[in-house]
């Protein structure tokens, strides 16, 4: 065995990788619960693509038999039912997973300095993965499907000039229709997964050449043993942290395995019932909602009255994402260690985000919009206001190492 | 060597090359780009589609599709005519005037003939389909008591008038689209070809 591996490490790099990132990548030794939601992304990566791949083996791309071969999928397929119901519940567990993990980015301020290349990569992977699932949402051919995809198409046609030649080359087609279909599918099936797959990458590497954050916010690097050259306060990821993430991913399938089996449709949130109906040009359903992980961009959009302005404004709310590392100017990292206005402003964020996802799925009704602008102000509110209220903002002196 | 050994032929045949090499990427990308284009077989099926309307009672509606999309026929009472010019004030653009219709149709009426009004029924904000609300259906009742028939767009509530007019302060930002269309005679109307002669 050692000699195979010597063999392999001298005209590939197996020994010097296994070290770099596992074996000898020190990670802090304070890591909670908030850190479980990096590897359990990794893991429904894994469901999703491998899922994919089995599913793609009985769809069919076509307008006329793309709904059909999935109800063959469901029924006539052995366990056909049990692969789609893991990509479909993998979809949304996908943005609840990443939600968490940004949110723990922003409790504990993993996007400051020198960590803005890792936010900027997982912006840039929670982009393509929204994009990879609304065009993964119209594969099954129905009623949502057909509708939602017309929408958010419709979409770029706001924009001056070039929009209408734009939604028609999107579509390649007059409305949303068999070539709309099969372009979506090669996209959703074959690029986006691999530019995904090197976003991914990426990501890793860029968080393993700065190091992991740390509930407290404190850079392990400064701590180091002067003979070994090892934080004092890291402790290797494997095995440590590969045994802490196996207990995460034994909870979450858990869960997993609960909605998959018990709910799958998670009574019209993971797949609206209108779905089950099959694409209608000609009859739109009487309520369009996305599916929930794109709502809170769906309620910013509605509440604005102007069609330009609204499509801006949702855009908007995705980039401004991007410039957090830039817009905190609080001189900590953890909220642990950070002052009440930036407490407030981001339990108030939270709240409104939540808000916003609700009235997302909602019937557009006066109150549900006056609500709706409050909460699109209160989310701009808290990052183009962030550079100024965590200027202002009190804050607690941090400790040399972590706390245990 | 002069010029501290850099050899200025070999360093401009790099330079051109580099911009011939560009040049030729993008031109690759041409055919890539315009191959999302809509097929010939797509533009094709954007043929002119004809109706008959024969049939069609006052206050009753006609769907028919032209180019995939679902294009209406509504006659309309002589009280709906009536009621339209009252709405003016609370519509966003009352004459028109943006081009949302064939030249022929930009009238108070917005159609060729006053009483059968043609339009495509997509809502202008974001490609919905509105829903026939007249005034005497139970629908009606939420959308203000003195709703005089109309479009009402379940998907984000803009309303339209009978005349595919928009109300304002509602998200959609035009009126409805009024297709080319022509009558071949009292009773057949071809929906794709402009309308020739006086309007």
């Amino acid at each position: 065995m050692e000699k195979l591996v010597g063999w392999v490490d001298e005209r590939f790099p197996l020994t010097k990788m296994w070290k770099e990132h596992l074996s000898e990548y020190y990670a802090p030794k304070n890591f909670n619960f908030w850190y479980y939601f990096g590897s359990l992304a990794l893991l429904v990566l894994v469901i999703q693509i491998v899922t994919g791949i089995f599913l793609t083996m009985n769809y069919k791309p076509d307008g006329a038999t793309a709904f059909a071969s999935v109800e063959y999928i469901m029924r006539d397929v052995e366990y056909g039912w049990l692969i789609r119901y893991m990509h479909s519940t993998g979809a949304s567990m996908f943005f609840v997973v990443i939600y968490l993990h940004m949110f723990r980015g922003l409790l504990y301020g993993s996007y400051k300095s020198p960590r803005e290349l890792v936010w900027i990569f997982g912006m840039l992977i929670y982009a393509l993965l929204m994009a990879e699932a609304f065009m993964g949402y119209l594969l099954p051919w129905g009623q949502m499907s057909y509708w939602g995809a017309q929408v958010i198409i419709s979409l770029f046609g706001a924009i001056p000039y070039i929009g209408d030649s734009l939604t028609l080359w999107i579509r390649g087609d007059f409305v949303v229709s068999d070539a709309t279909l099969n372009r979506f599918f090669s996209l959703h099936v074959i690029a986006l997964p691999i530019v995904l797959l090197g976003l991914v990458v990426a990501h890793i590497i860029a968080l393993h050449e700065v190091g992991s954050n740390n509930p407290d916010g404190v850079e392990i690097k400064k701590n180091k043993d002067p003979k070994t050259k090892i934080p004092l306060d890291g402790i290797p990821f494997h095995p440590y942290y590969t045994v802490k993430d196996i207990f995460g991913v034994v909870g979450f399938l858990i869960v997993f395995s609960a909605i998959l089996f018990f709910a799958p449709e998670m009574n019209g949130y993971f797949i609206e019932p209108p779905n089950f109906v099959p694409a209608d040009p000609l009859k739109t359903p009487e309520h369009i909602a996305p599916v929930w992980y794109f709502t809170p961009f769906y309620a910013i959009l509605r509440a604005v009255p102007d069609k330009l302005l609204g499509v801006v404004a949702m855009g908007g709310a995705i980039v401004v994402l991007f410039l957090l590392p830039w817009l905190d100017r609080s001189p900590v990292k953890s909220i642990r260690y950070r002052g009440p206005i930036f407490k407030a402003a981001l339990t108030l964020f939270v709240i409104s985000f939540v808000i916003l996802g609700y009235l997302g799925m909602q019937p557009a009704t006066e109150t549900a919009t006056l609500v709706a602008r409050v909460c699109s102000g209160i989310y701009f509110g808290f990052f183009l206001l962030m550079p100024i209220y965590t200027k202002i903002d009190s804050y607690k002196p941090v400790p040399e190492r972590v706390t245990s | 060597m002069s010029d501290n050994g850099v050899n200025k032929t070999r360093r401009r045949l790099l330079a051109v090359t580099t911009v011939v090499g560009a040049a030729g990427a993008a031109a690759t990308a041409v055919p890539f780009v315009r191959y999302w284009q809509p097929s010939a077989k797509a533009q094709a099926a954007g043929a002119p589609v004809e109706a008959d309307i024969s049939k069609l009672e006052p206050g009753q509606r006609l769907t028919i599709e032209w180019r995939g999309k679902p294009v209406w026929i509504v006659r309309r009472t002589e009280k709906n005519l009536e009621d339209l010019p009252a709405l003016n004030s609370t519509l966003r653009d009352p004459d028109s005037a943006e081009p949302q219709q064939p030249e022929y149709a930009q009238n108070p009426n917005r159609a060729l003939k006053d009483e059968f009004f043609v339009v495509v029924g997509i809502c202008t904000h974001l490609g919905c389909a509105p829903s026939y609300v007249k005034s005497d259906d139970p629908q009606a009742a939420q959308l203000g008591s003195d709703w005089k028939g109309g479009f009402f767009c379940p998907c984000h509530g803009s309303r339209f008038d009978l005349a595919g007019r928009v109300y304002q302060g509602v998200p959609a930002p035009i009126n409805l689209l009024v297709p080319p269309y022509t009558y071949l005679s009292d009773t057949r109307v071809l929906i794709g070809v402009d309308h020739q002669g006086a309007a």
